[in-house]
């Protein structure tokens, strides 16, 4: 008598099962097939084209009621398993029983939903199946309307695409700090944000989602950090879980997933698994490649074969058109292993390849995935690629041939290439130039206006250049930032300004970074020209800081902090010296110094007493000094005409005001100024940054100077009338070395570049100018004119002072 | 093996640190992705510097007294600079930072 075979769940597992069965033996089963969906087995991943309108529902079904029928597969669909007899070996389905000898769950895996206030509301859906994918079909029918979706992973993402591309607005909200990162690194999650950013879909990053607002259906979608966004429709795409409520019930072992072994059978021998139910050896799945090779494991054990089920490498790639991504492998960076990246900013093109023991273990693609399949190949079949390393990343069609030199390579351009994309200038009207005449890059940019606008062919140029002269010229060897880029600061200034970076993924993909992340040298250089140029849409970074303005206090040789408030233009009381003796007291500091700067530095304090040490100098009026920032550090005074014989003005009240309206502002290496209230200089203004030297007649601002490793004596900026006109120029020279400086350049050697007379025609003759580098400076204050130690020693900031385990009390144990 | 569980991922900024207090000193925890640990000694063998402050690059950290670099993988200086800091097994499961206990522990006994 043939065998009985149930099979729970019409999925695209069992389908592969069923067809793998049938091929080698028809005869051997009687086969019943339950599913819940009211339906038999479609292309479950070709949902997204459904949704997108790329395809329909019938374009994706792969088996028909015709193949059920030929094949003899008695049909359950629309009707739920309810329960698993294993005693009488029977399935009870909704509309009753049926006997197995061998029974197959293919129940798939259950969407997550994240357990906030709302989520049951009518408009909050999952996407899983063809009813979701219709439901989210109708909502875009309604003009206007808005979707959130959340979770930015693959599914999320198709989901947002297939939206938007019906017209809805969408915002995807995205817990962790860029999208898809369990198959993308930081760079390749930049350029596809950007991707679907250009599409019009809204992405918002590090957005945990707090409740689903709404009274009878959904209304909006509420974030932890308060911010509410619109939504009538909310799509949960943020993971999986194995549907193992039968296995549970019928006491089958369980752990994450069905457990299995190497030939799909779970913990009774009877009853086997296939699909996102099960997990094999602690692993889970979530695509269908390694589910179809369980199909065949499957098949052969049902028919009595050998077969053994081994997982293989996956790939993914996203369904959304436009975006061309590809991720295989295991690219998070392990031991010993080593990364080659390639980036091509004008095409928006990243490749990263993660090599261990001369084989490749993971890769990332995004904009040209066309290599995609080899690398692949390569990573599954555990290539040796030690000889072609080299080139390896240029993909198949650079192996076997000899490495480029790159001046050949611009030799052997046509006449007609273009070098200059900005201003379309070719390589003919360049040679001719250089021929003509311009043998250096200023006169060649003169002339051409090549390399003249965002300056990323500047390098090609310059190969040009040298091709053309041969040995008369002389390649410019510009300081480069690091070894991440042969850029120099100068160049990534402006680049930043002229392709409006705003983030540091952007910085690393358009100019071409060599490493994934930067370095110690280049990433405060690259935070601090996003935050002084984009105040408002970058967000400072403190892991790109060095540890002194990360911990907001000076790092000793010994590990402990020092500890500066500031004492505003030099001025103190009895109430901030008591208050300042006391914490001194408390906190064993074992120095106390009065700095060259007009104020008191507390020494050798430990890590973990920061937060309190400065809660209780705020107590008492008091703020952060920024002693250690590359910012505004003090504003020296003299007691001026108030006491001095000799004072002509308020030196100590305007360096006040000086210093109320600068502090807490960053800047390329510090600031010091100083106000003097006569040319007899007590407060030492002429070497000071920026510097005031009070007269009768008024202010003398004088710029540049320096005491430390140079000593140099201040440049007259302007003489100022009134104190106004004092504090807005000494603010407008401040921001134009904010914008304009190279990182650690300190004032005197930023104008030692520019030249003083650039200086004045942007501050002293362009009055308009100076009130709109004022403007930018006041916004940038906005954000950040803020006390650091108040925030770090708030209740919740505080703990992260400290550490975040201690073993050695359980070592007691 | 036994995993001690000393906290969520989130605890620790990306491509920060944190340091976990052990018999055998401070052991830095340094995030370098979103889903990557790493665990060393928190003390830089030039002169001691802290490493858990120092600037997280890669898969590197740099120390941030006198600027030596260290390949959190295997604890060697990188360039010129000679010197290796100890590694210890970490790992993340389910958002929780995972470090080898009997690694830390026997070694404090
Ligand atoms: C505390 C203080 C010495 C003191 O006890 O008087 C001091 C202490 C340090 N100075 Fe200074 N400087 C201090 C006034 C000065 C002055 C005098 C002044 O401000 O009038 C100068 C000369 C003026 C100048 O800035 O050029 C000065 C020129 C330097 C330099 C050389 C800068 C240069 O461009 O040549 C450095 C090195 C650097 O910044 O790269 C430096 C660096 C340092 C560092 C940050 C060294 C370091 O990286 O650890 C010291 C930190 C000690 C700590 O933990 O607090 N310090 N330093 C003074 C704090 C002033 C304040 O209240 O904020
Ligand atoms: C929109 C979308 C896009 C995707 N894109 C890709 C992609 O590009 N690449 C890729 O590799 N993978 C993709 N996937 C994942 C892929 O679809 C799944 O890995 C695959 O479908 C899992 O197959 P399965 O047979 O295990 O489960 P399913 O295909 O989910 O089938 C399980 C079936 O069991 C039924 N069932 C569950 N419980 C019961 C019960 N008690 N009684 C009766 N029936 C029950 C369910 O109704 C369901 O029909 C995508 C998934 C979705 C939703
Ligand atoms: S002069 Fe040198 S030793 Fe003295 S505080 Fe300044 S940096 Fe330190
Ligand atoms: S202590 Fe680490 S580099 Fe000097």
């Amino acid at each position: 008598m043939k065998q009985k075979l149930v099979v729970i769940g019409a999925g695209m597992a069992s389908g592969r099962v069923l067809e793998h069965l049938l091929e080698v033996n028809k005869g051997a089963y009687d086969i019943t097939l339950f599913n819940a969906e009211p339906r038999g087995n479609y292309n479950r991943i070709m949902l997204s084209p459904v949704l997108s309108g790329e395809k329909t529902y019938e374009d994706i079904v792969t088996h028909d009621a015709d193949w059920y029928e030929e094949n003899g597969v008695t049909c359950r669909f629309g009707e739920h398993v309810v329960e698993i007899d294993r005693e009488r070996k029977v399935v009870v389905g909704q509309n009753g029983e049926v006997a197995y000898d061998k029974l197959l769950m293919a129940t798939g895996s259950a969407p997550f939903i994240i357990p906030v206030p709302g989520k049951d509301l009518p408009g909050v859906i999952a996407y899983r199946d063809l009813d979701d994918t219709n439901t989210m079909i109708e909502a875009t029918q309604k003009p206007g309307a808005k979707a959130v979706v959340i979770g930015g992973g693959l599914l999320g993402l198709e989901a947002a695409a297939g939206l938007k591309a019906r017209g809805m607005d969408v915002t995807v909200l995205h817990l962790m700090g860029h999208l898809m990162e369990r198959q993308l690194d930081e760079a390749a999650g930049y350029l596809l944000r950007r991707a679907l950013e250009d599409k019009g879909i809204e992405v918002k990053c590090q957005a945990s989602t707090a409740a689903i607002l709404g009274e009878d259906k959904v209304e909006a979608v509420l974030l932890q950090d308060k911010t509410t966004i619109p939504a009538d429709l909310v799509v949960m795409a943020v993971g999986i879980r194995p549907e193992t409520r039968l296995a549970n019930d019928a006491s089958i072992e369980v752990e994450r997933g069905i457990t299995v072994d190497d030939a799909m059978r779970t913990s009774d021998p009877d009853v086997l698994a296939v699909g996102e139910c099960v997990e094999h050896k602690g692993q889970l799945f979530g695509l269908v490649a390694p589910l179809y090779d369980q199909a065949k494991v499957v098949a052969a054990t049902l028919l009595g074969d050998a077969a053994t089920f081994a997982p293989k490498e996956v790939s993914t790639k996203l369904k959304v058109t436009g975006c061309d991504l590809f991720s295989a492998g295991d690219f998070a960076e392990g031991e010993g292993r080593e990364d080659i990246v390639f980036r091509d900013p004008s095409r928006g093109v990243y490749k990263r390849l993660v090599i261990e023991n001369n084989v490749i273990v993971g890769a990332v693609m995004y904009g040209d995935t066309a290599d995609g399949n080899w690398f692949f190949g390569l990573i599954k079949d555990k290539t040796d690629i030690s000889d072609m390393r080299d080139t390896l990343i240029f993909g198949p069609a650079f192996q076997g041939g000899e490495p480029l030199d790159p001046l050949q390579a611009v030799a052997a351009l046509p006449d007609d290439a273009e070098i200059c994309g900005c201003n379309g200038v070719c390589k003919s009207q360049i040679v001719e130039a250089v021929q003509g005449g311009a043998t250096d890059l200023g006169a060649v940019r003169a002339q051409t206006k090549a390399s003249a606008s965002c300056g990323t062919c500047t390098g090609l140029v310059e190969q040009l250049m040298a091709v053309t002269l041969g040995d008369d010229f002389q390649m410019p060897t510009a300081q480069p930032v690091c070894g991440c880029t042969d850029l120099t600061h100068e160049d990534v200034r402006r680049l930043i300004k002229s392709q409006e970076l705003k983030s540091q993924a952007a910085v690393w993909q358009e100019l071409g970074w060599t490493t994934p992340n930067g370095c110690h040298v280049c990433r405060p250089a690259i935070n601090y020209y996003l935050l002084a140029d984009w105040p408002v849409e970058y967000k400072d970074d403190p892991q790109s800081r060095f540890v002194n303005e990360r911990r907001h206090a000076n790092i000793q040789k010994d590990g402990t902090y020092s500890v500066v408030p500031r004492m505003w233009g030099g001025m103190t009381t009895p109430d901030e010296l008591r208050a300042i003796a006391d914490a001194a007291e408390k906190y064993n500091v074992p120095t106390v110094h009065v700095t060259g700067g007009q104020r008191i530095d507390l020494l050798g304090v430990k890590g973990e007493d920061l937060p309190a040490i400065w809660k209780d100098l705020n107590d008492a009026g008091m703020v952060s000094g920024h002693a250690y920032a590359k910012g505004l550090r003090t504003v020296k005074t003299c007691v001026g005409k108030e006491h001095c014989r000799f004072g002509t003005q308020d030196s100590t009240g305007l360096g006040i005001k000086l210093e109320k309206k600068l502090w807490g502002s960053w800047s390329p290496h510090k600031v010091k100024l100083a106000v003097s209230g006569c040319p007899r200089n007590c407060a030492e203004a002429t070497c000071k940054d920026i510097g005031v030297v009070c007269v009768d007649s008024g202010f003398q601002v004088g710029v540049a100077g320096a005491a430390g490793m140079d000593v140099k004596e201040t440049e007259r900026l302007m003489d100022c009338e009134t104190e106004e006109e004092t504090i807005e120029v000494a603010t407008a020279f401040m921001q134009l070395y904010r914008e304009n400086a190279k990182y650690l350049d300190r004032p005197y050697k930023w104008v030692a570049k520019v030249g003083l007379d650039w200086v004045k025609e942007q501050i002293v003759e362009d009055i308009e100018n100076r009130k709109a580098l004022v403007a930018r400076f006041e916004l940038s204050q906005s954000i950040y004119q803020k006390d650091p130690w108040a925030e770090l020693a708030a209740p919740d900031e505080a703990p992260k002072f400290a550490p975040m385990a201690n073993l050695t009390l359980e070592a007691a144990e | 093996m036994s995993w001690i569980d000393i906290g969520a991922i989130d605890d620790i900024p990306l491509r920060g640190a944190r340091v976990v207090k052990t018999k055998l000193g401070c052991v830095a925890v340094f995030r370098t992705s979103e889903t990557e640990v790493f665990a060393t000694s928190d003390r830089c063998p030039h002169k001691n510097g802290p490493l858990s402050e120092g600037i997280v690059h890669g898969q590197k950290v740099t120390c941030p007294l006198h600027n030596w670099v260290f390949d959190l993988n295997t604890g060697e200086a990188q360039g010129a600079d000679e010197g290796k800091i100890d590694t210890f097994p970490a790992k993340v499961e389910a958002g929780r930072i995972l470090l080898d206990g009997t690694l830390l522990m026997n070694r404090a006994a």
